[in-house]
């Protein structure tokens, strides 16, 4: 049996994932605050949480301390309220230390989902990938030794040595033989995945400022998170444009400003050329998102974009995104001729449009709310 | 619950018969010591706990084990002792600790123990502490059984709020100074309550119908006075005068249903159990310092052990710009008395002698340094013992100084380097142990069953918004508003809290 406190643990995280959910907007709007830890868990920074009390306001306070030093130098950077690491006596101590706390994908994306109401995702129903998962979930008695279950190796070597009489209890030496000893043995099981895409595309062209940028990479933050919750699988790619396209790392997606003018059928062809090259859409769950300040280079340039949507990229895709990130030079056109086409009634595609931080959530929502 | 640590046996074993043989040879007086070896999660565990294998659910513990194991986990902090007030006084050596340090802790100990068993602050706490938290465990946990564990966790929330508002003098009440008390309130109570028929309804109903008897009592007399012209009696104030422990005030008086009472009081033992080591942090630590130190370089360190107690020792010793190290200023002190008392540099003659060559060289030889440590542990805590003990020499050797915040460059200052300032900074801080002195005046405020707090201010200001959360729950135990008296920004103020905000009452 675990020990009491690990109860006490989990009531502390359930506390906690409960904060995270009062303050997701806040989270969510200031972009940053939510440090990737790994491949599967994040660091969200929180005040620590306090049992409120009667205290003295802190900073009239002042304190004392010991060293040298002339009267006006600063004590040090930022004063550290806390006794020294490790020394406390227990069942004291209320400090006001930073908390950091860790959460999975799972449990960040369940509350991002509990929060905005997002229904699961049905994937589609196409053939779903199979897949051979090995996981160690028996004991076997043959192996390598870095497979080695001491504690079953040993547990045997004393049955038999009990067995046998020749155990001691006197001398437990239990001295395990080439019989006893037990591997971890992997159960091989076929698992039913399912696989998704999100090809990101963004228009990189003069109009589109840092903010906007910004907007986009925590707006893309929580769509890949959501998905990875919902995908075993993902892959992740993307596009940057303006006049012409080109597929780019995460990094430089976010990053690169480009001066020229904007034609978004660029993209639009790059992601079909991709899908048709990567992803079956018999296979796969196709997420394309494209985030732009609405220009485009040209009426003409627009018909072609429809024209590639209609005929490739929706009946491919589980749903198109276009997120319009509103910026000071853009005319946002590009929303207005989206809209006359495919608008509520049409559900494979999605527009929103983006004010500025405080409106990632509801576009999110916006984006992930149907459940596809 | 098994808890995972065992009995220290073999070398180590050894060592400790060999440590408290030194230790009783230098005369400390300690209770039955059992040391315990455990692992780094076990010693987690135990220090989330307050150094109890077994206390009450609650997620707060849960919130230290998480931090504990993390800090340990990136080898920020480690703890390597434990030791709890109890008798037998238990301390818990870490597994991975080096042998060095298993002595070093262990001498540790001794001094701590000693002091649990001879601090006269001490001498009222429960010594089976481990039983009666085991047994707070139980009890709660059979309440959340009954009622649910999100209502009684919330409701221990609500009273850890007010857990630090209890009396330090509550500790030394004789029991005919705790009868004259309970006399008192009794009779407060039973002037009040007149005809009041004795039932069995709960003290918590009860104490609720009294409030609002003694509105009715009011009125009548207002219609008796009116009618035959009688003066009008008030009923006298509850509480008489006011009250530090605000927890047995609640227990009495709040309209709370056994269970919550129960809390309170559970809450309040546990409370008063840790005081004392709140109020010998300095004493406590310096104490212990002390003696392993002492006993370490005069009788159980090695030859090859000396670079890692140096290090590990300096370590313990560190002082800091930002805070007071109570191990570092204990010790000293300690230290500084023992060298005082045993070269006769107090007294009348010592503080008027001008000459400061034979003031250094003072030594009458009185050999009475031992003795008198040993008294200063037995009778004081750490107001009594920086107030007396504390010399302008003592903060000049210690390069001790106060500093405080300037707002101009937004940074925390060296303010001086003065005696007195230092002294009266270090005592304002030690005071009711740190917290602001916060007092029940009134149960009956605006003569509407509303709950009057005075703060009795010192110079500082209370946080408002810590003080509104901790209204709020006081709100929902005491279910009127509620009120406290204090300074703010140089005003005499009355904040109301009335369930939703805290306002200045005009």
């Amino acid at each position: 049996m675990d020990h009491p406190i690990k109860r006490d643990h989990s009531r502390f995280r359930k506390i906690v994932k409960g904060r995270v959910r009062e303050n997701l907007r806040k989270y969510i709007s200031q972009g940053q605050q939510i440090i990737p830890k790994g491949t599967d868990k994040f660091t969200v920074p929180m005040p620590q949480i306090d049992t409120p009390r009667f205290k003295f306001g802190d900073k009239s306070q002042g304190g004392m301390g010991q060293g040298d030093g002339k009267p006006g130098d600063p004590v040090d950077g930022q004063q550290d309220p806390n006794g020294q690491p490790g020394q406390g006596e227990a069942g004291e101590g209320e400090g006001s230390k930073e908390l950091e706390v860790e959460l999975s994908v799972e449990e960040l994306a369940q509350i991002l989902g509990e929060e905005l109401a997002l229904p699961n995702i049905e994937p589609k129903g196409k053939k779903s990938i199979h897949s051979q998962v090995d996981r160690y979930t028996t004991v076997g008695n043959v192996g390598p030794d870095s497979l080695k279950h001491l504690k079953r190796t040993y547990k045997q070597a004393l049955k038999r040595q009990v067995s046998m009489g020749t155990y001691d209890p006197n001398n437990p030496t239990v001295i395990p033989n080439r019989a006893d000893y037990r591997y971890r043995a992997a159960d091989t099981k076929v698992e039913n995945q399912n696989a998704a895409v999100v090809i990101y595309m963004m228009d990189v062209s003069g109009s589109m400022g840092d903010e906007q940028k910004e907007i986009v990479r925590t707006e893309s933050f929580w769509i890949n998170l959501w998905l990875k919750s919902q995908y075993k699988d993902i892959d992740i790619r993307y596009i940057i444009h303006d006049a012409t396209a080109k597929e780019v790392d995460e990094n430089t997606f976010f990053r690169t400003r480009e001066s020229g003018g904007t034609l978004i059928s660029s993209a639009y062809t790059l992601c079909k050329q991709m899908i048709q090259a990567d992803y079956n859409p018999n296979e796969w769950n196709i997420y394309p998102f494209h985030f732009s300040d609405g220009d485009n280079w040209s009426a003409d340039d627009t018909k072609l974009c429809l024209q590639l949507l209609d005929e490739f990229i929706i009946p491919s895709s589980n749903m198109f995104c276009y997120g319009q990130v509103e910026s000071r030079y853009g005319s946002g056109q590009f929303y207005k001729d989206l809209n006359a086409k495919y608008s509520d009634k049409n559900s494979e595609v999605i527009l929103s449009k983006i004010k500025n931080k405080d409106g990632i959530l509801d576009s999110i929502k916006e984006f992930l709310g149907k459940g596809k | 619950m098994e808890m995972r640590s065992s009995p220290i046996k073999g070398k180590l074993r050894d060592l400790q018969i060999e440590i408290e043989g030194y230790a009783k040879e230098f005369g400390l007086d300690f209770f039955p010591q059992i040391f315990e070896m455990c692992d780094y999660d076990t010693i987690n565990i135990l220090a989330a706990q307050g150094g109890f294998p077994t206390r009450y659910p609650h997620w707060r513990f849960g919130m230290e084990y998480d931090q504990l194991s993390k800090g340990y986990r990136y080898g920020l902090q480690k703890i390597y002792e434990m030791v709890i007030n109890t008798d037998p006084c238990y301390a818990y050596l870490l597994q991975v600790n080096n042998w060095v340090d298993q002595k070093i802790v262990m001498a540790h100990v001794y001094g701590h123990n000693d002091f649990f068993k001879n601090n006269m602050w001490f001498r009222t706490t429960n010594r089976k502490m481990m039983d009666v938290m085991a047994n707070h465990g139980t009890k709660i946990r059979r309440y959340m059984e009954k009622y649910g564990v999100d209502k009684v966790e919330a409701f221990i929330d609500r009273v850890l709020s007010l857990e630090n508002l209890i009396s330090v003098n509550e500790m030394f009440e004789t029991q005919e100074i705790k009868r004259h008390r309970r006399e008192l309130n009794e009779q407060a109570r039973t002037e009040s309550e007149d005809d009041y028929v004795n039932d069995d309804r709960s003290e918590a109903l009860k104490s609720f119908m009294r409030t609002k008897k003694r509105g009715e009592d009011l009125r009548d007399y207002e219609k008796k006075s009116k009618e035959d012209h009688k003066e009008l009696v008030l009923p006298k104030k509850i509480p008489p005068k006011p009250e530090r422990d605000l927890l047995q005030f609640l227990v009495n008086f709040a309209p709370v249903e056994e269970w919550q009472a129960d809390i309170i009081g559970i809450l309040r033992e546990e409370s008063y159990y840790f005081l004392p080591q709140r109020l010998t942090k300095i004493m406590n630590e310096g104490w212990a310092s002390y003696w392993h130190s002492t006993i370490m370089t005069q009788r159980a360190l090695d030859a090859s052990e000396i670079v890692d107690f140096a290090d590990k020792h300096a370590g313990v010793m560190a002082m800091s710009r930002q805070q007071m190290n109570p191990y570092k200023v204990g010790i000293e002190l300690m230290r500084d008395i023992e060298h005082r008392w045993n070269t006769g540099k107090f007294g009348k003659e010592y503080n008027e002698c001008q000459n400061m060559s034979e003031k250094n060289n003072w030594d009458l030889k009185l050999g009475k340094g031992r003795e008198k440590i040993f008294e200063v542990r037995k009778t004081h805590n750490d107001i009594s013992f920086i107030d007396e003990f504390l010399t302008p020499e003592f903060c000049q050797r210690q390069q001790l100084f106060t500093y405080k915040y300037n707002p101009r460059t937004g940074r925390y200052e060296i303010d001086h380097r003065d005696f007195l300032g230092i002294k009266s900074k270090l005592l304002a801080q030690l005071t009711n142990f740190g917290s602001p002195m916060i007092e029940v005046d009134d149960a009956n405020f605006k003569n509407r069953g509303e709950l009057l707090l005075v703060h009795r201010h010192s110079g500082v200001d209370l946080d408002m918004n810590y003080a509104s959360e901790t209204l709020k729950n006081l709100f929902h135990i005491w279910t009127r508003p509620v009120n406290i008296r204090t300074k703010f920004d140089e005003k005499e103020v009355v904040f109301h809290f009335d369930g939703k905000e805290m306002k200045p009452l005009h």
